[in-house]
């Protein structure tokens, strides 16, 4: 079954054209990785999807609904959850109530009734311990941990994930490779935009490819990784 | 599961809680200020009162909906003036007229956000700027009302203004002063909705989603929250507010004209002194705000431009210097909290009560 599906669609800033023509679809429980240099467009992908950016052309299905006009707040209450590449906490809340504004307004439930799974998705996610720190206040780390604690409150069907690896140590990298693979396992369709490969490979079923904001590339992980066109743009990085 | 029983959620803090029974009292003993104090000290309370509210609504807008409007004398400006238009043209008592001035705010707010929303940042500030000065332009016109050089209210609509003459008997005072009495209580009243509302607000889940925005509006719309209709809520509220604000000060003035109720030094500039010394996006912030603007009004008033020199400068300041106003400084060394909205996850343990982490 389809889940998300774009179709032709493309952003410019001004002159820049930044999502040029692109097409794929998702099936419901798939995980998908997108890869491609910096500046390829990825972020900018993951913006159109969540109505964080509006496209200039094409559209945008979920769940069998065009969901291309759809507000932000819209989309997330359908199920689109996602995090940031740069964690974008709620700096002045703390951890605790960054997660209940995530469960709250993201599934439409009052506070009370989302305070287990707040709390829950805490202990997951190791931030328990700073519950009630003010976000703000968060080493990069647990600002990352954040970011994905929060995509999970809103209890997404479809969650983008934005290079929430980069910057980890290898311990770290496996713990989050865990926790995603288990959220996963839940049935939650993923798309996961990531550098650290390794960590993708291990998780994902299909890669995508993106350069220049096109599409270049899309199947399998080893037959992508060893494509020629995707060798070229990774020459010289060791994966 | 296991967890609901070992978590609860809590706001209150035990200094909160004392510190609201000493506001209750506060407000009890200001219900019966009129008898033990002079009329100047009266008119003196009434400012504070009224400044306070406009900087809560104002607060409301900037502090939390992001809203930095330059243009809230717009709304001082109708309230006034359809309050003095409903005595004076349909013969409306003037309690009750106060209430058409906070309507009319509303009414003139919609249209407004119209406009000022599909702007951002200081062009939005600009804009509702230039839709006060229309305003104030259009109102100049209405014949009336005494156009461009304004108006009294008239003898009869003083006289008769519900509670005066009862205020008159029982103080054992003139009919002025039990104007200013009856203003005072006008203005308590609004100062206790006011604040119990907002109050009120940030403790629910929009409340939240409010503060939510404040600190990141991308990220906030992206789990959920629907940042536009918050907006248009805050916004919407604060007019209204900042309107019943105008025709109360109006009513205790008894005197209006375009320049003085449009004033974007009275009822925008001050207002935004402060908020910004007391402490942006609080509650308690306001109330320390205006406490300080009276202070160095009362001081420092007879310098006339120099005054505004000094406010300015005092202002510049403390942006500079304690860019979270007095009351940042104050929760910052001391964690203090009068008006919690903190939502604090505790962990109970079996033996004894633990908490998450840090802050009170
Ligand atoms: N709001 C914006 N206005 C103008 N240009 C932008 C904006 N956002 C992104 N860009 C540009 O669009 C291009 C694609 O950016 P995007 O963030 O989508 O890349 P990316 O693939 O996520 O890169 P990275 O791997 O570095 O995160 C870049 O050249 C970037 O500078
Ligand atoms: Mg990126």
């Amino acid at each position: 079954m389809k889940l998300l599906s774009l179709k032709n669609v493309s952003k410019n800033f001004g002159a820049l054209k930044v999502t040029d023509d692109v097409s794929f679809t998702l099936n419901e429980g798939e995980a998908l990785g997108i890869i491609g240099p910096n500046g390829a467009g990825k972020s900018t992908l993951f913006n159109l999807i969540t109505g964080s950016l509006n496209v200039a052309a094409g559209t945008i299905e979920y769940d069998g609904v065009d969901i291309t006009r759809s507000s932000a707040a819209a989309r997330c209450l359908s199920g689109i959850g996602r995090s940031f590449q740069i964690p974008q906490p709620f700096e002045k809340l703390t951890v605790f109530e960054n997660l209940v504004v995530a469960a709250s307004f993201g599934r439409n439930l009052n506070e009370a009734e989302v305070t287990d799974d707040c709390v829950e998705i805490l202990e997951k996610t190791e931030l328990i311990g700073k519950a009630n720190a003010i976000a703000g206040s968060l080493s990069l780390l647990e600002r990352k941990r954040l970011e994905l604690a929060r995509a999970m409150s809103t209890q997404p069907k479809l969650l983008l994930l934005d290079e929430i690896a980069g910057g980890l140590t290898d311990g770290e990298c496996l713990a989050l490779v865990d926790t995603i693979r288990a959220i996963h396992k839940d049935g939650v369709s993923i798309i996961w935009i990531e550098h650290v490969l390794h960590a993708l490979n291990s998780v994902v079923e299909r890669l995508l490819v993106l350069d220049f904001g096109r599409v270049i590339e899309q199947g399998e992980p080893q037959n992508v990784m060893n494509s020629p066109e995707v060798k070229k743009i990774y020459l010289g990085i060791d994966i | 599961m296991s967890q609901s029983s070992k978590y609860s959620v809590e706001t209150k803090t035990r200094t909160s809680s004392i510190f609201g029974i000493c506001l209750i009292l506060l407000v009890i003993l200001a219900v019966f200020v009129p008898a033990l104090v002079s009329r100047s000290v009266l008119q003196d309370l009434f400012f504070i009162l009224t400044m306070l509210v406009l900087a809560q609504f104002w607060n409301l807008l900037a502090g939390y909906g992001g809203l930095v409007s330059v243009g809230q004398q717009a709304f001082v400006g109708i309230g006034s003036y359809i309050f003095f238009g409903a005595i004076i043209l349909w013969g409306v008592n003037p309690v009750p007229a106060v209430l058409l001035g906070g309507l009319a705010a509303l009414a003139l707010a919609v249209p407004i956000a119209f406009f000022a929303f599909r702007l951002q940042g200081a062009y939005f500030a600009i804009g509702t700027w230039v839709c006060a000065e229309v305003t104030r332009l259009i109102v100049a016109q209405w014949k009336q009302v005494g156009g461009g050089t304004g108006t009294s209210m008239p003898r009869d609509a003083r006289k008769e203004m519900w509670g005066s003459e009862w205020i008159a008997q029982v103080f054992d005072v003139r009919a002025s002063a039990a104007l200013d009495i009856l203003a005072y209580w006008l203005a308590l009243v609004l100062v206790v909705l006011t604040i119990g509302g907002i109050y009120w607000l940030l403790r629910t889940k929009r409340g939240l989603g409010l503060a939510a925005v404040r600190d990141n509006l991308e990220a906030a719309e992206s789990v959920g929250v629907g940042a536009t209709r918050m907006k248009w809520v805050v916004f919407l509220v604060s007019a209204f507010g900042t309107g019943l604000t105008g025709a109360i000060i109006y009513l205790q003035k008894a005197r209006i004209s375009p320049d003085a109720a449009f004033s974007l030094v009275d009822w925008t500039a001050f207002v935004l002194f402060i908020v910004v010394i007391g402490g942006i996006g609080t509650i308690e912030g306001p109330i320390i705000g205006v406490l300080v603007l009276f202070t160095l009004q009362s001081l420092f008033a007879d310098y006339g431009t120099w005054y505004l020199i000094l406010l300015g400068a005092s202002g510049i300041f403390v942006m500079l210097f304690a860019p979270r106003g007095i009351w940042g400084m104050i929760t910052d060394k001391t964690g203090l909290q009068l008006f919690p909205i903190r939502r604090r996850l505790t962990i109970s343990n079996k033996n004894n009560e633990k908490k998450g982490n840090e802050n009170g």
